[in-house]
């Protein structure tokens, strides 16, 4: 039943992400880009991540794909993209992602990882509370989360630097 | 007597009995029950939708003196029914240069994002969709889709007013999403989860009293989002016609019109949720789960009535000021005040709930006090800015 719906997703997911690139429309791509977001959300949703997925659609839909969207309006006059979608190193990037595919393929034949399944998560785990309790906990992940704060403070000070008007 | 105690359950458990009967597999009957389900909550929203339409233009004509609409049955009651004829057998027209698809996805994205608000509503304490942990989000990440369904109606609309219409919007949609999240984690506080369904059961107390700042935030941000008056600048009439939804006709612009009105209600109802106790009402929730529905359709009911009271009274702002408004006031407020309550949730641990509820009360008032001085300061300072530059003017004529 799990698997069905993973499969289903999946395409729909790979699908979508595909369109992105192949569409020639920007505004088409943009919204392409949102369907894949989407399925990745459903993806999480299937895992049992719920906070994740919803973070994904509030962060990746709500905010980064419209901001994609605006930003696209505002600087392009034409949505078509006229020029050719491939250019002339085109074999060199199919021969990258075919061998990387047939690698990861062949490492992954031999895993055992593949066929086990996930032990049943316990009743009464709040994972929401597990994850705010490892992100501020200092045996768990609090540097790591600090220095993205700090990184993110520091793209904002950078934006409004870039944006500011001198008087 | 099962049934009326816990009816979804009783029903739930009767329709598996009957399909299981039937020669159906125990999952695919749950599957069937879960859509049946959806689909019996959704015609009940849309035809609850119906009423609203009623209900907001007989209000709006009390606002204004007038009666209002009196001519299709009685008190006008069946003049919905006829206009959603007249909304069916209008043409139905689609601008050249419109893009198709995306066009005719606006309105159906615009209904759903209000729709599956639904689903974390809890009704009463046994009638509820799913209990999501992360309801809160939910509600924002509902929220996104339908900001997603105004771009996509103004920009493939092949139409300047509906594009510059769904602009505005989204900018105002944008920025006010942050303080309504932002206050939306201060009843999670209170609550100790992010689920709705929690934080209803967490408020023998209600939260307005223990956050009265905190409730006022949620309901600017929320008319906010709901873009009306004075946040309509989307379909600001005088300027842009119509906004985003100009160019729609006959039941696609009836599914945003239809949207925008069960939205208000679901937001009324969020509101009563988050800070009015959702169903409970002096322990009636207790007695039968059919008057706790009764109760938290009530209390949408009242927010869906102050929300119009405000829609009808209020002028548009212009968007400079509205921006300004949330950029400088309302987002700083909101995070000084989840930071105190936060705070003040730590601090007061262990103290008694007497304590604890007052503390919490009069922070929020002296927030507000000390919020609204520093407003009044600066824009002083900020008018006396700009009659010092009329005066230089003056005098230099």
């Amino acid at each position: 039943m799990e698997k069905t719906i993973f499969l289903v997703v999946a395409f729909f997911t790979l699908g979508s992400g595909l369109m992105v690139v192949t569409t020639r429309n920007l505004i088409h791509a943009a919204l392409w880009l949102i369907s894949t977001l989407f399925g990745v959300a459903v993806i999480f949703a299937l895992l049992d991540a719920g906070f994740l997925a919803v973070v994904q659609v509030v962060v990746y839909i709500g905010a980064i794909a419209i901001l994609f969207i605006f930003a696209v309006m505002l600087t392009r006059k034409d949505m078509r993209d006229q020029g050719p979608q491939m250019n002339r190193n085109w074999w060199i990037g199919a021969l990258i992602a075919a061998s990387s595919f047939g690698g990861l393929f062949f490492l992954l034949r031999g895993w055992s990882g593949l066929s086990r399944t996930a032990s049943a998560i316990p009743s009464g785990f709040d994972a929401v509370n597990e994850l705010g309790n490892a992100l501020v906990s200092p045996t768990a992940y609090v540097l790591p989360f600090e220095v993205a704060s700090v990184l993110l403070v520091a793209a904002l000070v950078g934006a409004v630097y870039l944006a500011f008007n001198r008087k | 007597m099962d049934f009326w105690n816990d009816p979804l359950k009783t029903a739930a458990d009767f329709l598996l009995n009957l399909f299981m009967g039937w020669g159906m597999s125990e999952i695919a009957a749950q599957i069937l029950i879960g859509f049946l389900g959806v689909l019996i909550l959704l015609s009940l929203l849309m035809v609850l939708d119906i009423f609203l339409v009623w209900l907001e233009r007989k209000v709006v004509s009390r606002f204004q003196s007038r009666i209002g609409p009196n001519r299709v049955g009685p008190f006008g009651l069946i003049q919905p029914f006829a206009d959603i004829i007249k909304l069916l057998i209008k043409e139905d027209i689609t601008p050249t240069g419109a893009d198709k698809v995306v066009y005719n996805l606006a309105p159906l994205l615009s209904m759903m994002s209000v729709l599956i608000l639904w689903a974390v509503v809890p009704l009463a304490p046994t009638m509820l969709g799913v209990d999501l942990n992360v309801g809160a989000l939910y509600i924002i990440a509902a929220g996104a889709i339908g900001t997603l369904s105004i771009i996509m109606a103004g920009w493939s609309s092949n139409n300047k007013y509906a594009l510059i219409g769904a602009f505005r919007e989204v900018a105002v949609l944008l920025s006010f999403e942050i303080p309504m999240l932002t206050v939306m984690l201060i009843p999670t506080i209170f609550a100790g989860s992010m689920g709705i369904a929690a934080i209803t059961k967490a408020q023998d107390v209600w939260f307005v009293f223990l956050a009265p700042l905190a409730a006022l935030i949620f309901l600017i941000a929320a008319i906010a989002e709901l873009g009306r008056s004075p946040f309509d600048m989307g379909e600001a009439e005088s300027e842009l016609v119509a906004g985003y939804n100009i160019e729609y006709s006959g039941m696609k612009f009836g599914m945003f019109y239809a949207g925008e009105l069960l939205h208000a209600f679901t937001f009324g109802g969020f509101w009563a949720i988050l800070f009015f106790g959702g169903y409970r009402f002096f322990g009636l929730e207790q007695v039968s789960p059919f008057l706790a529905v009764a109760v938290v359709l009530f209390k949408a009911l009242v927010g869906y009535w102050i929300i119009m009271w405000i829609k009808y009274t209020l002028l548009r702002i212009r968007i400079d000021h509205m921006l300004a408004f949330n950029w400088k006031f309302l987002t700083p407020l909101a995070f000084t005040l989840l930071m105190v309550t936060a705070f003040m949730n730590a601090l007061l641990a262990d103290a008694s709930s007497w304590l604890y509820i007052s503390s919490m009360f009069l922070s929020n008032v002296v927030l507000a006090w000390v919020a609204l001085e520093i407003a009044r300061v600066s824009s002083r300072r900020a008018r006396e800015k700009a009659e010092g530059v009329k005066k230089v003017v003056e005098a230099h004529h």
